[in-house]
């Protein structure tokens, strides 16, 4: 069952154009990549898709119960609201605040009481922060920072901040997940570590992934398709086989390597 | 057990306000509080009232405003109409709602256009915006009395108005602030971006702090006009809006209880040297550089020191026997 569609999507910044006519087709309980070269405008994509950027032409179109929505043109709540959650390629988490905070902020989009519950702290505030209180919990257990829930997020290890971004984009109780660069900074062990995680994640909370990721192990072992951008422009697609031995993403790669030299 | 627990704690907590009050209100009977004191004591409780507002939207939200002193002279000149014309009690707690509601209207609108400006322009917006509601308070001669301001309103404000109002404005923003909206308005402060992202209409809750901030201002101009009779449009200028947001970074931006320690530290110090006119405002700025250089987050950064202090003390002195 399709879940995501996006039709001719493009972004230009002035002149410049980020993201031309991209087509991007998720199903229902994909795990897909979407890699490139620097600059090649897959955190752009991420943007548009949870609507910080407007696109300057072209459709995204999201499939929850039969229902489409357009995402098009959407304010970013309300996208998280209709299903996408997202991490941050320079993680954004609320770096002051504690842990569990994070996380709990993130449920705000499925609370029922009122304001009027809040000053007054009626029964209705009592019961939901208790289930708040503990589905964080229970989040913050399966990344393994239940026992650091007091401790203020920039205080974490790196590693851990990446791990409680995910966790904080799963507060939200998404059907699409979208991770930028989830193993950006770990060394190979954490990738491997979290590698399983996000299969893990992905069984147990039914999510669908579209993932972005410069390292090759992890995409190539986990991606079931992959998409491959370059200059804004959609180069390849497919199994991480047909990738790996795709003429023209062997050459972006080359080229960036060799401008690296 | 933990039932227990919380009742004892909120058995604890109401003798301990109950206490505050009895002792004050014992104080002004006794006339050790005499009319001078009572004065410094009603200025303390409306800047509270006015610091705890403004930090909701600045400290917690994350909002920089200018314009606090503007939502004070709405409840402030609401209520001393209001209460001129009916002079009873009656009129009097009309006045207050009334002067309330005006002010988290004009919040909603002055919310509104602010909402996409940032930092200094909103400040200097909400500085804007105060100045026009000074001026147009100043021009409407014909129910304000112009430049030379409203005097004989109705007093009716004494003590034990004074503490409902500080107590239940500081227990509602608490409890605001310690709910699921008051956690959106904080997670505005620390990254708009990450908020919006994470599902928080960030617009929606900007606003509301702005509403229920102004609402609380100006319950405290309303507070303000019926204790000291005479009310006129330049008490409500730049100037008082700086030295509420003096008090608010002064205790710590996103402390509750820094706000009312700071009011009360700056009230006493400007009592005590009441007398020495020359060198007060001199050491006035003076505390105020001081702690801003040392404690650049303000005196209680944006921690808060709860009752429990008061517990640990009563432990201290054998109140709390029984208690583990
Ligand atoms: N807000 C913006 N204004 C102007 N240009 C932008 C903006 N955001 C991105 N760009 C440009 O768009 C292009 C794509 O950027 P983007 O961040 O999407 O790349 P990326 O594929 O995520 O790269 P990386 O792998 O380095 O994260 C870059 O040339 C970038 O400079
Ligand atoms: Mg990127």
């Amino acid at each position: 069952m399709q879940l995501l569609a996006v039709e001719k999507l493009t972004k230009s910044f002035g002149g410049l154009t980020a993201v031309l006519n991209l087509n991007i087709e998720l199903k229902q309980g994909e795990l897909i990549g979407l890699i490139g070269p620097n600059g090649a405008g897959k955190t752009t994509v991420f943007n548009l898709l949870t609507g910080v950027y407007a696109p300057t032409s072209g459709s995204i179109t999201f499939c929850k119960n039969d229902e489409k929505v357009e995402l098009h043109g959407l304010k970013p709540h309300k996208i998280c609201k209709s299903g996408l959650a997202r991490t941050f390629q320079n993680i954004r988490l609320f770096k002051d605040l504690t842990v569990f905070d994070n996380v709990r902020i993130a449920m705000h989009k499925n609370v029922k009481y009122g304001l009027l519950s809040s000053f007054l702290r009626l029964p209705s505030y009592r019961r939901e922060e208790k289930e708040i209180a503990d589905a964080s919990m229970e989040l913050l257990r399966i990344f393994e920072l239940d026992g650091k829930k007091d401790e203020y997020a920039k205080n974490l290890p790196y590693g851990e901040q990446r791990h409680l971004e995910i966790a904080r984009a799963l507060a939200t109780n998404p059907d699409l997940l979208l991770l930028d660069e989830p193993a950006a900074g770990m060394n190979p062990a954490e990738t491997a570590r979290l590698t399983e995680l996000i299969k893990w994640i992905r069984e147990k909370f039914n999510l669908t992934i579209l993932l972005i990721e410069h390292d090759m192990s992890l995409v190539m072992k986990i991606c079931e398709r992959i998409y491959v951008l370059d200059y804004g422009i959609l180069i390849a697609e497919g199994t991480p086989d047909e990738i790996r031995s795709n003429k023209r993403v062997i050459e972006a790669y080359l080229g960036e390597d060799v401008s690296n030299a | 057990m933990v039932r227990d627990k919380l009742n004892s704690q909120l058995v604890k907590r109401i003798i301990l306000l109950l206490l505050a009050y009895v002792i004050i209100q014992l104080l002004i009977a006794v006339n050790i509080i005499n009319d001078y004191l009572q004065a410094t004591l009603v200025t303390i409780c409306i800047n509270i009232i006015l610091a705890v507002s403004l930090n909701l939207i600045t400290g917690f939200t994350g909002q920089f405003s200018l314009g606090h002193a503007g939502f004070m002279s709405i409840g402030a000149y609401t209520c001393a109409i209001i209460t001129m014309k009916m002079p009873t009690l009656g009129g009097f707690v009309l006045g207050v709602v009334m002067g309330a509601i005006m002010a988290a209207v004009v919040g909603f609108i002055v919310g509104l256009p602010t909402l996409r400006l940032r930092g200094d322009y909103l400040a200097i917006a909400t500085l804007g915006m105060s100045e026009i509601i000074r001026i147009v308070f100043t021009n409407l001669d014909s129910i304000t009395n112009g430049a030379a301001g409203l005097n004989g309103i109705p007093r009716f404000v004494n003590w034990t108005w004074l503490y409902i109002f500080v107590v239940g404005i500081i227990l509602l923003i608490r409890n605001f602030l310690k709910s699921s909206h008051g956690r959106a308005c904080i997670a505005i402060r620390e990254d708009e971006v990450a908020a919006e992202a994470m599902g928080i209409n960030t617009t929606k809750y900007k606003v509301l702090a702005f509403i229920i901030g102004a609402f609380c201002a100006g319950i405290g101009g309303a507070l303000y006009s019926s204790y000291f009779y005479y009310i006129k449009p330049d008490l409500f200028g730049f100037l008082k809006s700086v030295d509420i947001l003096v008090i608010v970074v002064l205790g710590g931006l996103g402390s509750i209880s820094g706000s009312v320690l700071a009011a009360i530290l700056l009230a006493v110090v400007s009592t005590y040297f009441q007398s020495f006119p020359e060198i007060r405002m001199i050491l006035y700025a003076l505390i105020l550089i001081i702690i801003m250089i040392f404690r650049p987050q303000g005196l209680l950064g944006s921690k808060e020191i709860s009752l429990s202090v008061f517990n640990r003390a009563s432990k201290f002195f054998a109140f709390g026997k029984g208690e583990k």
